[in-house]
């Protein structure tokens, strides 16, 4: 059964993105009224805010938390042409009592001369890095050589997407046969440069990235981009947001030896799903990469997932306040309870950006098998 | 046994004595037998009764007693509320019963024509007495089923064969009795042979004693086709049903899973079974044992390499969200030969590390299985957690685990650092008992040795502390931040009888050290000359005492 939960989240303005931690017992959010968030889970299953914070002077776009090996740290970006890494302090006594905590700024970054439209993560098998991607079409990655000092972050690599950059998305694969590789979307009107999805690959001879691939198919403006997780795959899987969902299969074509450039892959696309019938703003994976939510301008939550066939169908349907949609046309409707879910709760779909409210789907079913 | 420390406590503890053995027993209360349902009546009946104590004392009776009849059917909606989910939840159980049962008789056990409709008859029976015991009675009464005498002899002494040529031989008898009308006097017994005979137009005038079709199939075999073979069973289910059910009403799921059974297509059955049923228990462990049957077909999928894994892996993955139910899930994944490894690494570093206890448990179930990259992330994630809570001693400990040198580097130079402006040392249990861990990093081994060090001192073994000093400057694994501590401390050494005057080679070298740390020294910024002027005077004088002495034992 979906359970869901409203939090006040007591954002004085529209909330424009929510981020669960890697264990999915936190989450923060962050708004145009330029703060940040943080919520804790307790152990009755409430959420409570532990600390709130002015981030940015602009809107912040996005937030996101490091892998806890490197602690609590959280990054944000925004309007402002900023980003920024934050990190938890140990409080007060008194502070703990009352259920607060604080977050001090480690570092801002400040090379983007525009607005700065996505933060992520790198994955941890590559040290703490950060990664920025802006309004201006740049890519940037950023290293924290130490990982004990969170105020001392180098710029390694600027990527020039030439397209003005909406988000981005590594691939989690640690496996040696995959150098690092990332996603980026835009969500640029220009129609010259026809796919707004670009696969960019480190490599290790030229110590550069270079663009593997431009999914040529999606033209439309792409507003969210998510690898799903590699599970020992030797191909990649890839879901967009954008005036639809869209998933597609990138197959490593094999490279010859005297070959030094980025793989080439093959493109195929699993699914195209329009149910949203508009603009699609998020997708998030599971952790088995078995379940895809996506969050449209209709106001609802999907739930895409493929039978043992390998054939994907929409397996739920949640409406902004969390019920489940009836009456639908030829779409399953309510789901019910069972033992456990296959949805983590680390995963998070914004869906109403109402001013203050974020309706969260905490969590949710499996689908049939058909 | 006695009995002590009883309270209203949920435990106590029973002593074992005599017999030799002494055991403490220690008993709690079982928690989890407060399923969601009945917690679900302790919450909603809490606020009712916290209701119930507001109502004002000073009300007059006849305004109080409507509150408190409402009161009254409060409590009631909720029990009923409980009972209504509960029944759902025992129907489903019912249901999947049935299901599993037929499957079994058809798949696993695969009984033979013969002692197949007793099979049958078991699981309408079983079925039946599961669901309606006032509906069992009369049936016994009205319904030859208990008057089966005669089927006790085909198992024990006739072949199949010479049963189905006894049996043709006395249905044609019932059968031309009845076209005689032999029986016509007497209703009832010309009503009884008709069921003999398994006529259906007879069978189905007493509809409201056979509640389903596939108690009617099974009835009409009785009576019609005894000897049915399994291949048989779906031309009969087919028609049956039809003849059972309303033209108007579709068939239920259940009816259709069933219909599948008997239809022998399995695939069907589990594939209807994961759309129908609200939980992958089901299928994920009948389909397990079909597939130990061999009597899956197998497919070379992504999603697990064949149904079974891809069912087992679903089921397990929703176990994991459980807080105390994800320890089940990892026999699960091991058991999914393809893709059960995966999913589980994926999953258990996922778990919530709440406690240390919590935190060991997963560990221990990645060590078994050779994840050390899990243990290795775990314990660092551990690590991070304790340092940045100052607790050293539990950051120190868990960074070894994590063979993370770089990390026990840094937390023995706070250990180092603490020592420094408090003069004492934390932890030392840990410190001391470290053994061979203690060469993670050299900084780390600094810490253990320099601790040993002061241990000697404190033991007055000077010489054995002076040696060790001496060890841990020329080894240079003492920080260069620390030698102006370490110099320090070489200080009192150098005054010590025991060592100017017994050992003067030892202090002779400690001699040669302390001139090089102090010249280097006057080269650092921040000196304390105090300090140094100290230590010109110790050495001077020191080292008049070990010429003397140098001079006096050579000679």
């Amino acid at each position: 059964m979906f359970v869901a939960r409203s939090i006040a989240a007591d954002h004085k303005d529209l909330i424009h993105d929510v981020s669960y931690d890697f264990h999915g017992r936190r989450m923060a959010t962050c708004s145009s009224d330029q703060s940040v968030k943080v919520w804790d889970k307790s152990e009755n299953g409430e959420w409570h805010c532990t600390a709130s914070w002015k981030t940015h002077s602009g809107s912040v776009w996005r937030v996101t938390w490091a892998h806890p090996e490197f602690g609590q740290v959280l990054a944000s970006c925004s309007f402002d042409r900023t980003a920024a890494v934050w990190e938890e302090i140990v409080g007060e006594s008194n502070d703990k009592q009352r259920g607060q905590s604080h977050w001090i700024k480690r570092t801002t970054l400040v090379d983007s001369r525009t607005s700065v439209t996505d933060v992520k993560f790198a994955p941890k098998h590559m040290g703490l890095m950060l990664t920025t991607c802006s309004a201006d079409g740049v890519v940037r990655i950023y290293e924290a050589p130490d990982v004990m000092n969170l105020s001392q972050w180098s710029l390694q690599h600027e990527i020039s997407c030439k397209l003005s950059c909406s988000c981005i998305s590594w691939n989690p694969s640690s496996s040696r046969a995959h150098p690092p590789m990332i996603a980026v979307g835009s969500d640029d009107s220009n129609v010259t440069y026809g796919g707004k999805v670009q696969i960019y690959e480190y490599n290790e001879n030229t110590r550069k990235y270079a663009k593997a691939e431009t999914l040529m198919t999606v033209t439309d403006a792409v507003h969210d981009i998510a690898f799903a997780p590699n599970l020992g795959r030797s191909f990649h899987v890839l879901a967009i947001a954008t005036k639809d969902v869209r998933i597609f299969k990138l197959v490593p074509m094999r490279k010859e030896s005297t070959s030094t450039g980025p793989t080439k892959f093959e493109v195929q696309i699993v699914a195209q799903f329009d149910n949203h019938n508009s603009q699609v703003w998020r997708v998030s994976w599971n952790i088995t990469s078995t379940l895809l939510a996506s969050s449209g301008d209709d106001g609802c939550v999907r739930l895409w997932k493929a039978n043992y066939m390998d054939n994907w169908k929409c397996t739920g349907i949640l409406k902004g306040d969390g019920s489940p949609l009836t009456g639908s046309s030829g779409q399953p409707t309510a789901m019910s309870t069972v033992v456990g879910s296959s949805v983590q709760t680390s995963q998070s779909v914004l869906n109403g950006t109402s001013a203050g409210r974020a309706w969260l789907l905490v969590s949710s079913t499996q689908a049939c098998v058909a | 046994y006695n009995y002590f420390n009883w309270d209203c406590l949920l435990q106590f503890v029973k002593c074992a004595t005599g017999s030799g053995s002494s055991l403490i027993h220690v008993v709690r209360k079982d928690e989890d037998i407060y399923s969601p349902i009945l917690r679900k009546l302790f919450n909603e009946s809490h606020h009712i009764f916290v209701g119930l104590q507001t109502i004002r004392e000073d009300l007059p009776s006849k305004n109080k007693k409507p509150q408190f009849v409402s009161i009254s059917k409060s409590y009631r909606s909720v029990i009923r509320a409980c009972m209504e989910e509960l029944q759902q939840v025992v129907s489903i159980l019912l249901a999947i019963e049935l299901i599993w049962n037929l499957c079994e008789v058809l798949f696993i056990d695969a009984v033979p024509a013969g002692s197949l409709l007793l099979h049958l008859l078991d699981w309408v029976r079983l079925h039946k007495a599961d669901v309606d015991e006032k509906a069992r009675e009369v049936l016994q009464s009205e319904s030859p089923v208990e008057h089966h005498g005669y089927w006790d002899v085909p198992g024990s002494i006739h072949t199949l064969t010479e049963f189905d040529v006894k049996w043709r031989h006395w249905h044609e008898e019932v059968d031309r009795c009845l076209q005689d009308k032999s029986f016509a006097s007497n209703v009832h017994l010309e009503l009884i042979c008709k069921i003999l005979v398994g006529d259906e137009d007879t069978l189905l005038e007493h509809k409201e004693l056979l509640s389903t079709w596939y108690h009617f199939l099974v009835t009409r075999l009785l009576f019609a086709h005894p000897t049915i073979k399994p291949t048989e069973l779906h031309y009969y289910a087919q028609s049956c049903m039809a003849m059972f059910l309303d033209s108007r009403s579709a068939p239920e799921t259940l009816d259709s899973i069933l219909l599948a059974a008997f239809d022998f297509d399995i695939h069907q059955v589990i594939k209807d079974c994961s759309i129908a049923l609200n939980n992958w228990w089901f299928v994920a462990h009948l389909t397990d044992l079909l597939d130990h049957c061999k009597l899956l077909q197998s497919h070379n999928l992504h999603f697990g390499s064949n149904l079974r894994e891809f069912l087992l892996l679903e089921y397990a993955s929703g176990l994991f969200n459980h807080h105390s139910l994800w320890q089940l899930a990892v026999d699960y994944f091991d058991h999914c030969p393809e893709f059960g490894r995966v999913y589980l690494e994926l999953h258990i570093e996922r778990v919530p590390l709440d406690t240390e206890r919590k935190a060991l448990k997963v560990l221990r179930i990645c060590e078994q299985r050779q994840m050390p990259e899990q243990v290795r992330s775990i314990c660092k994630i551990m690590a991070k957690r304790a340092l940045r809570n100052n607790r050293l001693g539990s950051a120190l400990s868990w960074s070894i685990r994590a063979k993370d040198a770089a990390f026990a580097t840094l937390i023995s130079e706070r250990f180092l650092q603490d020592y420094c402006t408090r003069g004492t040392f934390s932890d030392l249990d840990l410190i001391d008992n470290l053994g061979p861990a203690m060469l993670l990093s050299d900084r780390l081994t600094f810490l253990v040795k320099y601790h040993e060090f002061h241990k000697l001192y404190g033991e007055k073994c000077f010489t054995e502390a002076a040696k060790l000093l001496l060890s841990l400057i020329t080894a240079k694994i003492a920080p260069r931040s620390f030698w102006m501590t370490l110099l320090t401390d070489a200080l009192p050494l150098l005054e010590q009888k025991e060592v100017s005057q017994t050992h003067p080679h030892l202090s002779l070298g400690l001699y040669d050290l302390t001139v090089i740390c102090v010249f280097w020294s006057f080269q650092e910024e921040d000196i304390e000359l105090t300090k140094v002027e100290l230590l010109r005077l110790a050495l001077a004088r020191n080292l008049a005492k070990a010429i003397v002495k140098e001079g006096t034992v050579d000679a």
